[in-house]
């Protein structure tokens, strides 16, 4: 049953890589959590603990051959979508939200599961049905039901970030496929139409974070926190940085939720441009395999499962990036690798190891 | 397994993967770009404020310039003030360590649970004070006993020491807190801000800014709770520049014992450069119970005392000389023979006719025939009506004025008076009416119209006693910076210099010496074995009584209508050195007040024993 030739096909760099991402994010986390008085396991070792457990996910996503995963997508996606209701009648309630099912031993989060599931399923689908000219509406009517039903669910929880991504993954999917141009025309605006009536069915809270995010300055030492204590710990970090643990922002506090979303602020702050581009780098070098894997990819499937993998970790990295520095509003999208969760590091690892999976089996037929 | 084989590498496909790619690149260059901005374009606006967020500036009191005397003795210092404050970021046990610290200051656990709720909103960072002004064994108690309670910290702070006590008071004032107006006058170039101590009166206020030092300001790290990590001082304090008087300690306090239970003031003048030697003004109060700010009941009773102890009744009060007034009309009468006919004798019969009114002499059964020595001797009045007709008044208000009358001068001090020398133009033009002859004869008596200070007396002296010289009076000899570079060095300066015959001087400056050295003399009992003195003395009256009550016994004069007793006068006679005035109010006599306070300064000045004692 196992082939050695998957050893030899295993993309090393890309495992390279994710280790040294995480590694460097491991070591931020060392320097944003040094004030903090530990009561048993220091985080960043927990974040250690959640590596290791994230690369056997990697090792066991990119053992099964991803051919299988073709026949189990829409059961996956049934099931998973039915999580979503469930969370609605079961879910536990944390802070406003409800987003978690708990299974006893572990809780659950049906939103991060959907991720690499509405991936399995728009690659079932788009690989099934190619249209050398590109989709047209019609075409669309299918793989925008399968995505928008686990977005509206996702939405309503409310957590407006993983809506935000399913959306983002699934339209990256789609444009890959190929879209017509005057149907993409037409999308664009019916999602500009949307964003502007979806205006008055956002929470309150979302919609003090839009405002927030347009100007920060309205609410200084409320929502507007994070933002402004987000941007004056990158920008105070200058072209070279303040050192590690030598972050004013970070090491005395001003910086809020330094050790999971704000990470990126940290090292920014105590590595500068330098090592902020570096960083930057690493992700683009990720997402570039991540695309060979599809370009290279054995067949259809594989490709865009590859397309598909490859837009999670993307499009968290992009969000996250963004919403540090003041380009996007504050919705809780972690950094892959490098914000500290148990959650974040497995959803990347499964993701990470679908791309390998499809990797490693080109030259399969 | 219905596997859709892959695309050949068809354009479209490839196209797919460019667009792509190009999206990947293009977005990663988005937050690159916003990178740079953040970190390279704005890094100093954000560096600023992240330097804002964690540091905190306090300011360090510098401690006020000290005043010396003439000698180097220390006139007004600083002494250390202890507060017991809190850092509530070290406390662990709040109500133990109020119940503990009041046990030990001996006050309610009340009044230290009040204060810590009065400053609860001062930052964290910030030690709160709980009570002020503690005394040394209490710090020495609180010390012993710190391990006990956690989170206390003894603050200190310099505030004013008055080693003179109540002696000068008028003089160096006192400090107090900065008021909302004071913040509002200095504005817009404000350099103090509210919580400074500023001075309120005296020398204090009016040289204000070169007594005060400049704050130095520690600069203090903090985290996001306002808990304190780290301080450095960032600029150091600079201490307020020194000031040298021209004050003697000994004799300004000798000053202020002799007039203890007197209204009344006393001033003594170097009579070669103006200096001030000594001043006081009696009662006075101790600017000490300003310094921890002054209670209710202090003040009211300071406000509300019937003989005004705030007054600087040397430079402020202004009262009539009376017969130390004479010595100016001496002198013109002598400068201007040709006019006043001086050397002839006039006959004092007791009173003398001016228009159709009697103008008496202090002594009713009169002095006979009388010359200048003698009138100036025994206080003649008749001779000095007689006088004072013959010049006129506005040769005796020019006279007074050149010696030094009738005008204030700038001294850095409270409510300096001009005084009042009244001539023609000034009464036509204050009460808009004609000068009647027998105001001459009446201001040549100092009585009338005529007003002087204490300060205005003694400089008439002086000036009388150095030949003519009118040097400005002044109380500042130097300043110096802390490091000791001179930022000031007063010179003697001449306002006026008298053309007044020598003849004409030595024969006035004779007769003041025989009011003291002659057995006959008014001012005999100011006599000092071994040294030459040159005086007058005066009576100033208050109300003027009817004449059949005149001659009531003095016990039997309620003390408010009883006269000011004044003297003057300088030393040695025949070389002056120093000229002194001395008031003392509803003193009667001088014999009886004004010159004993006057000998002891003298015998104080000159370093003497006194033979009599």
């Amino acid at each position: 049953m196992f082939d050695r030739r998957l050893v030899t096909n295993l993309d090393w760099a890309f495992v390279g890589l994710i280790l040294l991402t995480a590694g460097i994010g491991i070591a931020n986390l060392y320097s944003a959590t040094s004030g903090w008085n530990p009561s048993g396991t220091p985080l960043y070792l927990k974040q250690g603990y959640w590596l290791g457990l994230g690369l056997l996910v990697m090792a066991g996503v990119s053992m099964v051959d991803y051919r299988h995963l073709l026949h189990l997508g829409p059961a996956a996606y049934l099931v998973c979508t039915g999580m979503l209701v469930a969370v609605f009648i079961l879910g536990e309630t944390n802070m406003g939200a409800t987003r978690w099912l708990d299974f006893g031993l572990f809780n659950v989060q049906p939103s991060e599961i959907m991720k690499p599931v509405i991936v399995i399923m728009l690659a079932h689908y788009f690989s099934r049905h190619e249209h050398p000219d590109g989709h047209s509406i019609s075409n669309l009517v299918v793989p925008g039901l399968i995505l928008f039903v686990p977005v509206l669910l996702v939405m309503k929880q409310p957590d407006l970030g993983t809506a935000m991504l399913l959306l983002f993954i699934g339209a990256t999917m789609a444009l890959f496929s190929g879209i017509r141009p005057p149907t993409l025309a037409f999308l664009g605006s019916a999602c500009i139409a949307i964003a502007l009536g979806g205006w008055f069915l956002l929470h309150d809270y979302q919609r003090a974070r839009i405002r927030t995010f347009l100007d920060p300055e309205r609410d200084p030492l409320g929502s507007g926190y994070h933002i402004i204590q987000s941007k004056i710990a990158i920008g105070s970090g200058g072209f070279w940085g303040k050192g590690f643990m030598q972050g004013s922002q970070s090491q005395l506090s001003f910086l809020p939720e330094r050790h999971t979303d704000f990470a990126f602020s940290v090292f920014a702050e105590e590595w500068g441009l330098v090592g902020a581009l570096v960083l930057l780098s690493l992700y683009m070098l990720i997402v570039f395999r991540g695309v060979l894997v599809a370009h290279k990819a054995a067949n259809n499937f594989g490709m865009y499962l590859a397309i598909g993998a490859t837009s999670i970790i993307f499009w968290h990295a992009i969000v996250n990036l963004g919403m540090v520095m003041g380009l996007l509003p504050v919705v809780g999208v972690p950094l892959p690798l490098f914000s500290y969760g148990g959650t974040s590091m497995v959803t990347t690892m499964i993701a990470a190891g679908m791309i390998l999976n499809v990797g490693m089996r080109r030259f399969m037929f | 397994m219905p596997l859709h084989a892959p695309l050949p590498d068809d354009k479209g496909r490839k196209r797919a993967f460019e667009w792509l790619l190009f999206a990947v690149a293009l977005f990663f260059l988005l937050i690159a770009a916003r990178l740079w901005y953040l970190q390279v374009i704005k890094a100093e606006h954000f560096d600023n404020l992240a330097q804002r967020n964690r540091t905190r500036y306090l300011p360090i009191a510098a401690p006020r310039g000290t005043i010396y005397d003439r000698h180097g003795e220390i006139l007004v210092g600083n002494r250390p003030s202890f507060t017991v404050s809190v850092l509530r970021q070290d406390v662990t046990d709040k109500e133990l360590l109020i119940q503990r610290i009041a046990e030990i200051l001996e006050c309610s656990v009340e009044e230290i649970q009040q204060n810590w709720a009065k400053f609860k909103y001062f930052p964290r960072y910030l030690p709160l004070p709980l009570k002020s002004g503690i005394s040394r064994t209490q710090v020495e108690k609180l010390s012993e006993n710190s391990i006990y309670l956690q989170g206390m910290i003894i603050e200190t702070k310099p505030v004013r020491s008055y080693p003179c006590e109540t002696a000068g008071a008028h003089i160096f004032g006192h400090v107090g807190l900065i008021s909302a107006e004071e913040l509002e006058q200095q504005r817009p170039e404000a350099t103090s801000r509210a919580g400074d101590l500023v001075g309120k009166s005296g020398l204090e206020k009016h040289l204000n800014n070169t007594l005060r030092g400049i704050d130095g300001q520690l600069l203090v790290e903090v985290d996001v709770r306002g808990k304190l990590l780290r301080q450095r001082v960032k600029t150091p304090s600079v201490p307020g520049k020194n000031l040298t008087l021209t004050l003697d300690k000994d004799l300004q306090i000798r000053a202020q014992k002799e007039l203890e239970g007197m209204a009344g003031a006393a001033v003594v003048l170097d009579t070669n450069s103006g200096e001030i030697l000594a001043m006081v003004s009696s009662p006075a109060y101790n600017p000490d119970i300003f310094t921890n700010g002054i209670s209710t009941d202090d003040w009211l009773e300071l406000l509300n005392h019937p003989r005004n102890p705030l007054q600087n009744r040397a430079l402020g009060g202004q009262y009539p000389p009376g017969s130390t007034f004479k010595p100016v009309t001496a002198l013109l009468a002598a400068a201007y023979p040709e006019i006043s006919k001086v050397d002839e004798v006039i006959d004092c019969e007791g009173k003398t006719k001016i228009g159709k009114r009697d103008f008496r002499c202090w002594k009713r059964t009169g002095h006979g025939p009388t010359n200048l020595k003698k009138a100036m001797r025994e206080s003649c009045d008749v001779w000095f009506y007689t006088m004072s007709m013959r010049l006129g008044i506005d040769r005796i208000a020019a006279m007074a004025r050149d010696l030094g009358m009738g005008q204030s001068y700038a001294l850095p001090l409270d409510s300096e008076r001009d005084g009042l020398i009244p001539d023609r133009e000034w009464k036509r033009r204050r009460l808009n009416e004609p000068w009647y002859m027998g105001e001459t004869a009446i201001a040549g008596i100092g009585q009338g119209y005529v007003l002087s200070t204490p300060m205005q007396l003694a400089l008439m002296t002086a000036t009388v006693a150095n030949g003519g010289t009118l040097h400005k009076p002044h109380i500042v000899k130097n300043i110096t910076t802390h490091t000791n570079s001179s930022e000031f060095e007063s010179l003697p300066e001449v306002l006026h210099e008298s053309a007044i015959p020598q003849g004409a001087m030595a024969q006035v400056k004779a007769s003041l010496e025989a009011v003291v050295h002659d057995p006959r003399g008014t001012g005999r009992s100011c006599r000092i074995e071994g040294m030459r003195v040159a005086g007058k003395t005066g009576t100033s009256q208050v109300i003027s009584l009817a004449d059949d009550d005149e001659d009531l016994p003095e016990e039997e004069i309620i003390y408010r209508h009883r006269d000011h007793a004044l003297f003057i006068a300088y030393a040695p006679a025949d070389k002056p050195e120093i000229a002194t005035a001395v008031i003392v109010e509803h003193g009667e006599h001088a014999s009886k007040t004004a010159i004993p306070v006057t000998r002891a300064l003298l015998l104080e000045y000159f370093d003497l024993e006194d033979p009599a004692q």
